[in-house]
């Protein structure tokens, strides 16, 4: 109320029209201060090959923040989707292990295993859903009853070592580039041309990871979704007012089991993308909150806890806010650990800016 | 006598206590009837039997003429019976044409096999019914959250009246407005009666009531303990049956 | 127990009554029943010392059980309470070290790093209270932005490995017990006696288990005996209704996060002095564990409900499940499985019990 009031009477810069439209994008007009910055204080920060190599190391954080804005927009949290990502990555390796174990191609091994673990990531979402619906669980504690359940199930899986032994090909696939360009002399699609010296793999321009066209594509189909589908819009009227959700005859239930399932199927995703990435399978750690950072960039990306606001592109600049900030800060020679505190910084800071500045539009 | 709404020795008991003991009130298209009664003289309950909340335990709802089962505010709904209660139910966040078609939304398809959604074509028919209804509201792309609450109030009526409502209940419409924005949600009520519609208003506010409404009920400790037109009575004389100082007039 | 004599006249009412009874406490006898069970499962859990041991390990889940249930019995949430942990653990490592490198006698130096320890950790606790109280960030995001500036401030100090530098003398009562017994019965207070190898000592109560149900006792009292406790449950209850009471709800808060931050960083100390080290995420897994004791317990995420007592039961029945797990053989990865599944099981019961009620 007071932050409302005052931004309608408010005077001076911040009172007019561009000082809104600096309020509620204030993220991205930081994200664009802050590459400035730090192309002038890092040298090799601003290059191709750096931008690629951010892009293609945020391809799980943004595929995790993704489904945390579905969730978040409803009014709710997924305290799940770190370890939900860690279960399929095990799980994911566990099959294929198998499979490769009992005799079938490296190739079927991937592919039965990616559907399996598909589906089956499918579950938790299906409990958080029900648990929070059906039995009316808050869904903080359910999602973070889930994350014990599936960090338990993925250190049993792995029993809590990294696992090893697949197939080779998972990381050439994961890590390669759409081209690779020899500048005036030649352009190889998918993989360099297999004559080339690998000694001289460094004049080779590597371009567009394969992981930058795979979640552009999800990001703009899931942006599609929210923003211009009819899931989207209830997603949005879930979180702006259950009350008038239910008198508009929307089966608000099932809605809010799809918006949990869709989380926790991205994580399922980041998964196996943690899998062609790595090569191998990674349970998740407590200390690597992938939650934390997830919720953190919904929220720097101007979404409310309290649901009924955010967009998919807006979590897209969070996670490349953070992103850059710790990338930024590597290069120029400041120690990693400060990225923790940037990030509780800015997490503050996009809090108190949408309290002064609510939604105007 | 044909009713757009009739009910028929209405009673609903919670445990020892009736709420509403054999109520018996019509309402005509085109017709205003404000119910009156102090706090817990059971005018809500009534209205929520109506609306589909509460299930009656003995009595009858006639529709048209016809008895209506009326189990749940789905079924209401159905029957056209649309209720503004005070809180509004509209979604803060979104526009005015996403809130008239909130559960029913307009589609295109868009590249020939993506069905989107219509705003566009959603915008233009609420602006349709908002015209109809002779509301102002400067641009509809922004959210409710911008909107005043006598705004919100007639976006809440549009979307009831988008959707054919035959009859409907206006709970305590002018409670949170200030003086101008009263005046124009009674104006608008009298549109609404131009239009055909059956309106219940309950109300505390006396002057409202002498203001739009064409006859009104009074109830007391669940009895209806009055009926009156109301160019034929004053505030006076309907204190008096709200409190029960006054010999009751005629009981139907 | 009076109500239950009044209630003797109707058969069915009594009945009624011990329903309830037996709904209010399901939680107790779930503990029973768990406990029952692991000592038919595992191997030497039936026996004197397993209570001790069990005790000694779930101290740290105590202590920030506690820490939580403050800040839930207003409404809010504190998620940093691990790596507060964390942080206080290193800090106070580090204080100590550099005071006995100074030449003061490990005791004195030990009793000041301690003291430091407890003072730096009030200013997590605040920091999140003035966001919460008199910023309005919502509890979620504050302490969720703790836990990054704690995280990082305490691998900046480290600079990413473990602190370490204690002197002896910290991981002698950490890791000491009250009352030793050599055979033969010769009683000795604090000090281990010396005596040949192979010959066993009987160990009585860990000193910390001693300090955290005196410190565990005193925070109960606060809650539940205080005005600055009953002010907490009125936020909890209804903070407009609080606050036209003319509580001072904004300090309140204020000291229901520094109370939080307190607890969590004396859970710090506690653990320095258990495991000799100190690392940043020395807490993280705790969290779970710490929201899952309050949450059994019966608290409400939605504040205005919970005591100590119930909270500490919901923290045995972890720290039960913790040791019979270890102790049946089976990996401790079941234990998060199992937290999980009772954490959510007891929001469900809960539910049903109030709703039968």
């Amino acid at each position: 109320m007071n932050g409302e009031s005052a931004a309608r009477d408010g005077k001076g810069f911040l009172g007019t029209r561009a000082g809104q439209a600096l309020a509620t994008n204030w993220a991205a007009f930081f994200l664009v201060l802050m590459l400035i910055t730090f192309s002038l204080t890092g040298r090799n920060f601003l290059s191709i090959v750096n931008f690629q190599n951010v892009v293609h190391l945020q391809t799980v954080p943004l595929l995790l923040a993704i489904a945390e804005t579905f969730v978040i927009i409803t009014g709710g949290i997924d305290l799940s989707v770190g370890f939900v990502m860690g279960l399929a990555s095990v799980g994911a390796a566990k099959l294929m292990q198998l499979f490769l174990a009992s005799g079938l191609t490296p190739g079927l091994s991937i592919a039965l295993s990616m559907l399996i673990v598909l589906a089956g990531s499918l579950v938790p979402g299906l409990v958080n859903g029900i648990v929070i619906t059906k039995f009316k669980v808050p869904p903080f504690i359910a999602t973070m009853g889930m994350f014990g359940i599936a960090n338990g199930l993925a250190l049993r899986i792995s029993q809590g070592y990294p696992m090893i032994g697949l197939p080779d090909v998972l990381p050439k696939i994961g890590n390669s580039y759409l081209l690779y360009v020899r500048p005036g002399d030649f352009v190889s699609f998918f993989a360099k041309p297999e004559n080339f010296p690998d000694n001289r793999v460094r004049e080779l321009l590597r371009l567009i990871p394969l992981s930058l066209p795979f979640i552009l594509i999800v990001i703009a189909a899931l942006a599609f979704t929210l923003r211009r589908g009819r899931f989207g819009r209830h997603t949005y009227a879930l979180g702006g007012s259950m009350d008038a959700s239910i008198r508009s005859g929307i089966a608000v239930d099932a809605h809010l089991v799809k918006v949990y399932v869709l989380s926790s199927a991205l994580a399922g995703l980041a998964g196996l993308f943690n899998i062609f990435q790595t090569g191998i399978g990674n349970y998740t750690t407590f200390n690597a909150q992938y939650e934390f950072f997830a919720v953190a960039a919904v929220v720097v990306g101007g979404a409310s806890l309290a649901g009924g606001k955010g967009r998919i592109w807006s979590s897209v600049v969070g996670v490349l806010v953070l992103a850059f900030l710790e990338n930024g800060l590597a290069i120029s020679g400041v120690k990693p650990f400060y990225r923790y505190i940037a990030v509780g910084v800015l997490l503050v800071v996009a809090v108190v800016i949408d309290k002064l500045f609510p939604d105007m539009r | 006598m044909d009713y757009l709404l009739e009910t028929r020795n209405i009673t609903k008991r919670f445990g020892g206590l009736t709420a509403v003991d054999r109520v018996s009130i019509g309402l005509r298209a085109g017709e205003a009837l404000a119910v009156l009664g102090d706090n817990g003289a059971g005018k809500s309950t009534l209205i929520k039997i109506i609306s589909g909340v509460h299930k009656p335990d003995e009595g009858e709802i006639f529709i048209g003429g016809k008895p209506a089962r009326i189990d749940s505010p789905m079924d209401a709904l159905a029957a056209g019976i649309e209720t503004i209660y005070q809180d509004l139910a509209l979604a803060e966040n979104l526009d005015v044409g996403a809130n008239i078609f909130l559960g029913r939304e307009r589609m295109k398809r868009s590249l020939g096999i993506l069905k989107v959604l219509d705003d566009q074509a959603m915008r233009e028919e609420a602006q349709k019914v908002l015209d109809r209804l002779d509301i102002h509201i400067p641009s509809l792309k922004k959210t409710i959250r911008t909107l005043s609450g006598g705004q919100r109030q007639a976006v809440a009526i549009s979307r009831s009246i988008y959707w054919d409502a035959k009859v409907l209940i206006m709970d305590e419409p002018t409670a949170a407005l200030g003086v101008a924005e009263q005046k124009k949600v009674l104006n608008l009520v009298r549109t609404l009666k131009d239009q055909g519609i059956g309106i219940i208003i309950i109300s505390h506010q006396m002057y409202d009531v002498f203001e739009v409404a064409d006859r009104l009920a009074v109830m007391r400790r669940g009895v209806l303990v009055g009926e009156r037109i109301v160019k034929e009575t004053n505030p006076d004389e309907v204190v008096g049956l709200i409190v029960g100082s006054e010999t009751v007039g005629k009981e139907r | 127990m009076s109500d239950k004599t009044a209630s003797v006249p109707a058969a069915g009412q009594r009945g009624k009554s011990l329903a309830s009874t037996l709904g209010k406490s399901w939680v107790l006898i779930f503990l029973l029943l768990e406990t029952v069970y692991f000592c038919f499962r595992s191997e030497g859990f039936a026996n004197p010392n397993s209570l001790q041991i069990m005790l000694f390990y779930g101290v740290l889940v105590f202590l920030l059980a506690t820490a939580e249930l403050f800040v839930i019995v207003t409404g809010g949430i504190d998620l940093s309470v691990g790596y507060v942990l964390g942080f206080a653990s290193i800090i106070s490592i580090k204080v100590i070290e550099k005071l006995t490198g100074m030449g003061l006698d490990p005791g004195l130096a030990l009793l000041l790093g301690v003291a430091a320890t407890l003072v730096v950790g009030l200013i997590p606790g605040l920091i999140n209270g003035w966001l919460v109280a008199y910023l309005k960030v919502p509890p979620f995001i504050a302490t969720f932005a703790m836990v990054g500036v704690c995280h990082g401030i305490s691998e900046l100090i480290i600079n990413g490995v473990y602190a370490m530098g204690l002197p002896k003398l910290a991981s002698d009562i950490g890791s000491g017990h009250m009352l030793y017994i050599a055979p033969g019965g010769a009683l000795s207070l604090f000090q281990k006696p010396v005596v040949e190898r192979g010959v066993s000592v009987l160990e009585i109560v860990p000193n910390i288990v001693v300090v955290t149900a005196v410190v565990v006792a005193i925070f109960a009292f606060l809650l539940s005996r205080t005005k600055f406790g009953r002010h907490v449950y009125a936020i909890g209850g209804n903070m407009d209704a609080a606050e036209r009471a003319g509580i001072p709800v904004k300090r309140r808060i204020l000291g229901v996060y520094a109370t939080s931050s307190f607890l969590a960083s004396l859970a710090g100390v506690v653990y320095a002095f258990m495991y000799v080290s100190g690392k940043a995420d020395a807490g993280a897994s705790l969290l779970l564990d710490s929201i899952a004791a309050v949450v059994i317990g019966g608290a409400s995420l939605f504040g205005g409900s919970g005591t100590v007592g119930r909270t500490m039961v919901g923290a045995l029945i972890i720290a039960v499940l913790d040791l019979g797990l270890r102790m049946s053989g089976t990996p401790t990865f079941d234990k998060y499985i199992l937290v999980g599944v009772i954490l959510i099981l007891a929001v469900i019961m809960e539910r049903y019990m109030q709703e039968r009620a």
